[in-house]
């Protein structure tokens, strides 16, 4: 007898779309172990995920496949056309859900009879509205965050008054604590409450419990009311900071048993009554010096929390939960780790991991560094070992910015040390050092932080340690002992040498290989041990691995036989590298394994698919440094190692493994290195004769002047020492170039500026190869909606080019085969073209697979990094028969911004990337694709009013037939001085709004925005320097602050009116992947 | 500076890093040696002396105070696979209502314990002395610095064995092998003693009981008699029996399983923990066998036989029931989700039962703590 529902024969999954702050991979992880969950079963599945540079919306994994907006309408009409039997709601994160929960209530799901698996509707609905959960838990006497749930800023007021300040706001039905924040007064609240409100009619105001421990448990329940609970997590940060801006902790460290099960029981207790089938997350507030304790909330689906609980006990929480979802018991499911015993039990772990967040506020101008209840990080790490000191310092290498630990590294500024404590920032865990470091004591830091004094004792011990180390003289005057308990607290070899050897190190890389020569020869080496879910207990042939040197033995034995490759992945999800590395990765491991040879992954990102252990035959979650990666290759000895595939960071790697003698598959570490050195790389371009735009690499004003003299301005200014800011910036006149050099960056000989000639109206292509040999055997040429100028990371792209000359195309082609031939290139490779009137430069090239492979692959249906890897193990490939002239559809690659969650941010493209995701939407023709992809990344179709402000005389005329459309087509448009009057001039009527400058005017820009009369704002800045002050500035930030669709690129807003115009929603043609 | 001055220099920083490393790791090397030889090279940090026992190891990742005070442990060397040991400190000793209030019984029962890694520091509001601290005042040895998962895996593959833990100094001493010795009786009270009151009362046997089974009792309203382990129970008016957890090989407690057989014969509810439910198993006519290596953790599945209802249990136990011998009037009342072993039985028509598992947990999962009702319903 089966517990499954056997009517159940086809199901539609939700993704989340393209990532963002707050709702990033995971999700793709998540989505990917449910749609094996349902493909075990039998059953057939559709996803609708516009994200194409997911590993979900791969080939294989979801029987159909829609890059569409998951959003009620369209996944109406899928659901029209598919007559799916069940829903997933539960593995796209709060985009899924909240649609789910809209297409329950608008009576959607019931008309076309599709069944919610898993956790039902209302059981959601009690979860995200605050009231209700609130009178939910009453119901069984669990104590909740005391909190007044209003609708005005009237009633915050009053509510603020009577819970007492400090308090906290937050919006329901918000993903990942968008809108909510901490006010300590009447002033604050006002704001936070006005912001708030536009995201959701509904406002949280709440006791403020700063101080009290962060404790998160993830529950799961069959429908047989069986329950576990599969991991419990601490905050290293106590509550104040957002569970994802924090360093967290599994399990519980500062936890006694009595208190660890009284959460437990109490966790159950409320899955139980809520009445969960699947898997949920409870969040504690627990008071450090009681048992009290208050539920801040329920996630009634996969969160992130959830992805970090299962790599960091090897659950596969997701694919148990769309399990149980079909009517299975806990006790139906086998342990996937040890394959025979329950998957009703508890993993005990044997290890502690650390997750660290990975933020990227120097991406954005102006924004607020300060860290709290609101989600600002885009990414994150997990570090795996067998001391608190071994993972954090691990976690804080991972984290990818130039840190080497907890010390060893070069001294963040702080002006008031006991400021940088008590008000978090990204930085604080370093502030912590540097405090200790002066003389801080453990109980001043707790008092400043409220950090629980048990981390920072730990902490405290690697401060000691790197005193103990620092008395050493020089390497060979460290005791085993030493050296021993150093590797054992998680130091690097770096960071060893740096103790020792202080001012007198001068090349770091000799420094790394004489202490790893030292204490290779000391017997000092890591082991690598499994994580098996039950501590050890059951034998397991679990292929999830990481090091330590908390140990003496190591659990696998090794073969030594040469018949693995070790794929190095792409680490934490940052601006510029994420999932589309993922799928890179993924799909580089499915090759290998598929061509015979024993596949290796080396990655530590919690939140993607190339961890999940059954990807691929060994799975180090572990760092992808230098001293690492040997370890590792000294432990596997594998036939090669594959570097192309994990974005920058293994590319990175290059040289120092080709020097050790590693097998690199594919192009030669001395390719590499001639097309990542500026200088070989150009001069390589002027033997070919191959056009670039002119730079140099100046170390004083006088030669920049002379520069500039020469080429004119703008130039594209790249320091090689960034102060603050951004790292790279156009300036346009000897102003900008002053200020940008003065304020943000640091020009002497020792650190150079990049000073590069800056076409104007340029359009940039993008070229996406995969060669043999010097010979390329596959490509994709897409071209940039925008104008150069928008890094090729946040720029809209069209594949195939509607709009390039066949000449240009020709060029391009033709130039890259140089090039492809000249580095003698095998693998995959991008290079990047700036091209006005036919003439075509190169901007850049990388050796390695791009952001823009997983799109090209799709649309173009070629796996580039299946070939790729195939040309890696050598294998002979055939040209695929099939180019991009044959497809009769269009792809449109968009960026998704996350501006709203980055308070104070200026929300204008540059040359430095900022988007957090994308998504890929084919379409018939670009207008369709536009649509789609635009809709996608969160823009609406305007309904009444249109704000135009579109910069230069230049811009301003690009913009005018746009305008005339919007006229055509009935939208009020508003339109700031220089901009109404262009409009009058050309017959198009506009109504003159004025600048929040000129105050004194009616009527104000900002009160339209406020009152919704305008539901989409085309502001196009005059030049391309960000400016934190000044009126597009407050216009821009209104727009993302009141959740109103913003344009800031004349090209991409051009087109977009011009899609929105032409057609209809309703036109939208609803076709899968495969019917393209 | 001359060549003396700079061997005072270079003492001096010598010393530093002696007193730096000693505010670090004030310990002495010891060694675990297991009866096969191996040898597992670690560091001191409880009472620096010799002690030997049979070694066993515990997944739990949260506990050591309850477990070390279990008075199962009685005669066993505790290895924690969970890396970290001592972060919360201990908890004072003090009793409540007769009974200790945070600890399982009034004293340390394990012979040592065994870390990866020791927390210097402890952190808890609760906590008035470190773990350290805590075993060098009831003289017992820990030590860390040890691969406990390569020891536990060396357990796993060869079965729980005997071990000794020898700190640098001290003498060396034999194996001892606990489960030759009667255990309970060494562990079960000498006198009869009264806890709680009602109008019920409890019968019950203390094999080595843990006091948060008096404590699950007297906060049902029974009135608890507690006996010693041999004591003739059947001589006193009582509404239900109840056997104990306790140490050790369930046939050193043949006194025991005598007089439950006449307590079968009365007909009174009976149920039973750990111990308890091999000892009414031998009773009702069943055997017993040792595990390879025993069950101890927090996160043993369990399934109530016939029904889809499972639990996570909190274990300790070395030997289990052998369902088989099982005579025909009882039935087995749990079964275990991963090895299939007995979890408890129960007569098919009289109120008898009992469970292998843990439902007064401390430490681990409280999920069946419903036991204690089934069984106070039943008076």
């Amino acid at each position: 007898m089966s517990n499954i529902d056997s009517t159940i024969r086809k199901v539609l999954l939700l993704g989340s779309g393209a990532l963002k702050i707050g709702e990033a991979g995971e999700f793709d992880y998540s989505g990917s172990q449910a749609l094996k969950a349902m493909k075990e079963e039998g059953i057939t599945t559709i996803l609708i995920n516009p994200n194409i540079a997911t590993v979900q919306t791969s080939e294989g994994i979801a029987d159909k496949i829609y890059f569409l907006p998951v959003t009620p309408l369209f996944v109406e009409k899928v659901i029209q056309r598919e007559r799916p039997d069940g829903i997933l709601l539960a593995f796209g994160g709060q985009t899924a859900l909240n649609c789910g929960v809209a297409l329950h209530e608008s009576g959607i799901l019931e008309k076309y009879g599709v069944k919610v698996l898993g956790t039902p509707v209302r059981a959601i609905m009690d979860t995200e509205d605050r009231e209700l959960f609130v009178q939910k838990l009453d119901e069984i006497g669990v104590k909740t965050i005391r909190s007044e749930a209003v609708n005005s800023i009237d009633d915050a007021l009053r509510a603020a008054d009577r819970l007492g300040y400090p308090v906290i706001v937050r919006a329901a039905y918000a993903l990942g604590g968008l809108g909510s924040g901490f006010c300590d007064n009447e002033q604050e609240l006002v704001t936070l409450t006005e912001k708030a409100l536009s995201f959701s009619p509904q406002v949280l105001v709440e006791k403020s419990l700063k101080g009290w421990k962060e404790v998160e448990y993830e529950v799961v329940r069959d429908r047989f009311d069986n329950c576990i609970t599969v991991c419990n997590m601490e905050n290293f940060d106590p509550l104040g900071i957002h569970t994802g801006e924090s360093i967290v902790v599994a399990p519980s460290q500062t936890l006694s048993n009595e208190d660890y099960h009284y959460l437990r029981k109490l966790a159950i207790k409320i899955i139980r009554h809520i009445g969960i089938v699947g898997e949920c997350n409870v969040q504690y507030a627990f008071d450090p010096r009681s048992m009290d304790y208050r539920v801040i909330e329920v996630n009634a689906r996969l969160s992130r929390s959830s992805a970090l609980a299962s790599k960091a006990t090897g659950y596969p929480l997701a694919f148990v939960a769309a399990k149980l979802g079909l009517g299975y018991g806990l006790f139906d499911l086998k342990n996937s780790v040890t394959k025979v015993t329950s998957a009703f039990f508890e993993p005990a772990l044997d290890y502690i991991v650390c997750k660290i967040p990975r933020w990227d506020l120097g991406k954005f101008h102006g924004v607020r560094r300060e860290i709290g209840s609101s989600m600002k990080s885009v990414g994150e790490v997990m570090a795996i070992g067998r001391t608190f000191e071994e993972v954090i310092q691990k976690g804080l290498r991972m984290i990818g910015q130039g840190m080497h630990g907890f010390v060893g590294n070069r001294p963040i500024d702080i002006t008031d040390m006991d400021r940088a404590l008590a008000e978090p920032t990204d930085k604080r865990i370093f502030a912590i050092s540097q405090a200790m470091q002066a003389g801080y004591s453990v109980e001043r830091i707790h008092q400043l932080t409220k950090i629980d004094r048990w981390f920072l004792f730990r902490l405290q011990n690697i401060i000691d340690t790197s005193r103990a180390l620092s008395n050493a003289q020089s390497l060979q005057q460290l005791d085993a002992d030493t050296l021993r308990s150093a590797k054992q607290q998680g130091f690097s070899d770096f960071q060893i040498a740096r103790c020792v050897l202080k001012d007198s190190m001068t090349d770091a890389e000799t420094a790394n290989l004489s202490v790893r020569h030292l204490r290779k020869s000391l017997g000092i080496t890591p082991v690598v041990k499994q994580i098996d879910t039950l501590a050890a207990e059951y034998p397991a042939m679990t292929n999830y691995l990481y090091l330590t040197y908390n140990g003496s033995e190591n659990d696998i034995t090794y073969l030594h036989d040469h018949r693995s490759i070790v794929v190095l992945g792409s680490g934490a999800y940052r601006i510029g590298s994420s999932v589309e590395f993922d799928w890179c990765s993924v799909n580089a491991l499915l090759t290998v394994k598929q061509q015979g040879w024993r596949s290796v992954m080396i990655n530590y990102n919690p939140e993607t698919v190339s961890t999940d252990y059954d990807m691929c035959d060994r799975l180090y979650f572990d760092e992808l440094t230098f001293e690492r990666v040997m370890d590792i290759l000294d432990l596997e000895q594998p036939h090669g190692v594959i570097l192309s595939v994990g974005g920058q960071i293994p590319n990175n790697l290059a040289t120092r493994l080709d020097k050790e003698q590693v097998n690199i598959l594919g192009t030669s570490a001395r390719s590499i290195d001639n097309a990542e050195d500026r200088n070989k790389f150009s001069a390589m371009l002027d033997r070919l004769g191959i056009d670039q735009p002119r730079w140099r690499e100046l170390t004083n004003f006088d030669d920049i002047h002379r520069f500039i003299d020469e080429v004119g301005f703008p130039v594209l200014v790249r320091p090689s020492y960034v102060l603050s800011g951004a790292a790279m910036n156009v300036c346009s006149n000897t102003d900008e170039l002053h200020r940008f050099l003065r304020l943000a960056a640091n020009v002497s000989k020792k650190h150079p500026v990049v000073v590069s000639e800056f076409i104007q109206n340029a359009k940039e292509i993008e070229m996406d190869a995969v060669a043999q040999d010097g010979e390329i055997k596959a490509y994709a040429i897409s071209e940039h909606i925008e104008f150069a100028g928008v890094h090729s990371g946040d720029a809209t792209i069209q594949f195939p080019p509607q709009k390039l000359y066949v000449e240009t195309m020709r060029r391009i082609k033709k130039v890259s085969s140089q090039i492809a031939q000249a580095l003698h290139i095998s693998g995959p490779f991008n290079i990047q073209f700036l091209a006005k009137n036919n003439d075509i430069k190169v901007i850049e090239c990388n050796l390695r697979a791009s952001r823009s492979f997983p799109f090209v692959s799709k649309v173009l249906k070629i796996n580039f990094i299946d070939l790729a890897t195939k040309i890696m193990l050598g294998i002979p490939v055939e040209k695929p028969a099939k180019n991009a002239f044959d497809l009769d559809y269009v792809g449109i690659k968009a960026s998704q911004f996350s501006f709203s969650r980055l308070q104070g941010a200026d929300p204008v493209l540059g040359v430095d990337m900022s988007s957090t995701g994308e998504v890929g939407c084919l379409g018939v023709d670009t207008s369709e694709a536009i649509l789609k992809s635009m809709l996608s990344v969160g823009l609406r179709i305007p309904q009444k009013g249109v704000l135009l402000s579109t910069g230069t005389p230049k811009q301003k005329a690009d913009m005018l037939e746009s305008a005339q459309l919007l006229h055509k087509h009935g939208y009020r448009i508003y339109a700031t001085g220089g901009t109404h009057r262009f409009l009058n001039d050309n017959g198009i009527p506009a109504i003159r709004v004025y600048w929040p400058s000129e105050s004194d005017m009616l009527p104000q820009a900002l009160q339209l925005l406020h009152d919704k009369e305008i539901d989409l704002v085309v502001n196009i800045p005059k030049n391309l320097t960000p400016t934190e002050l000044g009126n597009g500035h407050t216009i821009r930030r209104a727009a993302i602050d009141l959740n109103i669709s913003l344009l800031t690129n004349a090209r991409l807003a051009s087109a977009f009116i011009r899609a929105f115009t032409s057609l209809s929603v309703d036109d939208i043609e609803i076709r899968p992947w495969n019917e393209y | 500076m001359n060549s003396f001055q700079h061997s005072v220099k270079c003492l001096n920083e010598s010393f530093i890093c002696i007193i730096l490393f000693y505010r670090m790791h004030n310990t002495k090397p010891a060694v675990l040696i297991l009866e096969d030889g191996t040898r597992f090279q670690g560091k001191s940090f409880g009472y620096d002396t010799a002690a030997a026992g049979e070694v066993v190891f515990n997944t739990a990742m949260t506990g050591y105070p309850e477990s070390l005070t279990d008075p199962s442990y009685e005669g066993q060397i505790l290895v924690t696979t969970y890396p970290i040991l001592g972060n919360y400190g201990v908890p004072p000793q003090r009793e409540k209502d007769d009974v200790s209030e945070y600890y399982e019984s009034d004293r340390i029962h394990c012979r040592a314990i065994v870390a990866q890694d020791y927390s210097w520091n402890h952190s808890h509001w609760q906590a008035d002395r470190s773990l350290a601290q805590w075993l060098k005042d009831e003289k017992i040895p820990g030590i860390y610095g040890i691969d406990t998962r390569a020891l536990t895996k060396h357990l796993r593959e060869k079965g729980s064995m005997l071990g000794k833990i020898i700190v640098d100094g001290a003498p060396d001493i034999p194996f001892y092998d606990p489960n030759r010795e009667n255990l309970v009786a060494k562990v079960s009270c000498k006198e009869v003693e009264i806890h709680g009151n009602g109008d019920k009362t409890v019968v019950l046997v203390d094999c080595g009981v843990k006091h948060n089974i008096i404590r699950c009792l007297t906060r049902r309203g029974v009135r608890v008699v507690m006996v010693p382990w041999d004591y003739d129970f059947t001589s006193i008016p009582y509404d239900g029996l109840f056997i104990s957890n306790g140490p050790g090989n369930p046939d050193m407690a043949e006194a025991t399983v005598a007089n439950i057989r006449k307590a079968i014969r009365i007909g009174k509810p009976i149920c039973g923990i750990c111990m308890g439910n091999q000892l009414l198993s031998k009773a009702a006519g069943a055997t017993t066998f040792k595990l390879k290596y025993g069950h101890r953790s927090h996160n043993q599945p369990v399934r109530r036989c016939g029904t889809d209802q499972c639990f996570v249990t909190s274990q300790n136990h070395g030997f289990a029931v052998d369902s088989s011998t099982l005579p025909p009037d009882w039935e087995p009342l749990f079964i275990n989700m991963n090895d299939g072993t007995n979890e408890g039985i129960r007569h098919k028509t009289l109120p008898f039962f009992s469970a292998q598992f843990h439902p007064e947990a401390s430490s681990g999962p409280k999920d069946t703590e419903f036991l204690f009702d089934e069984f106070i319903n039943m008076l």
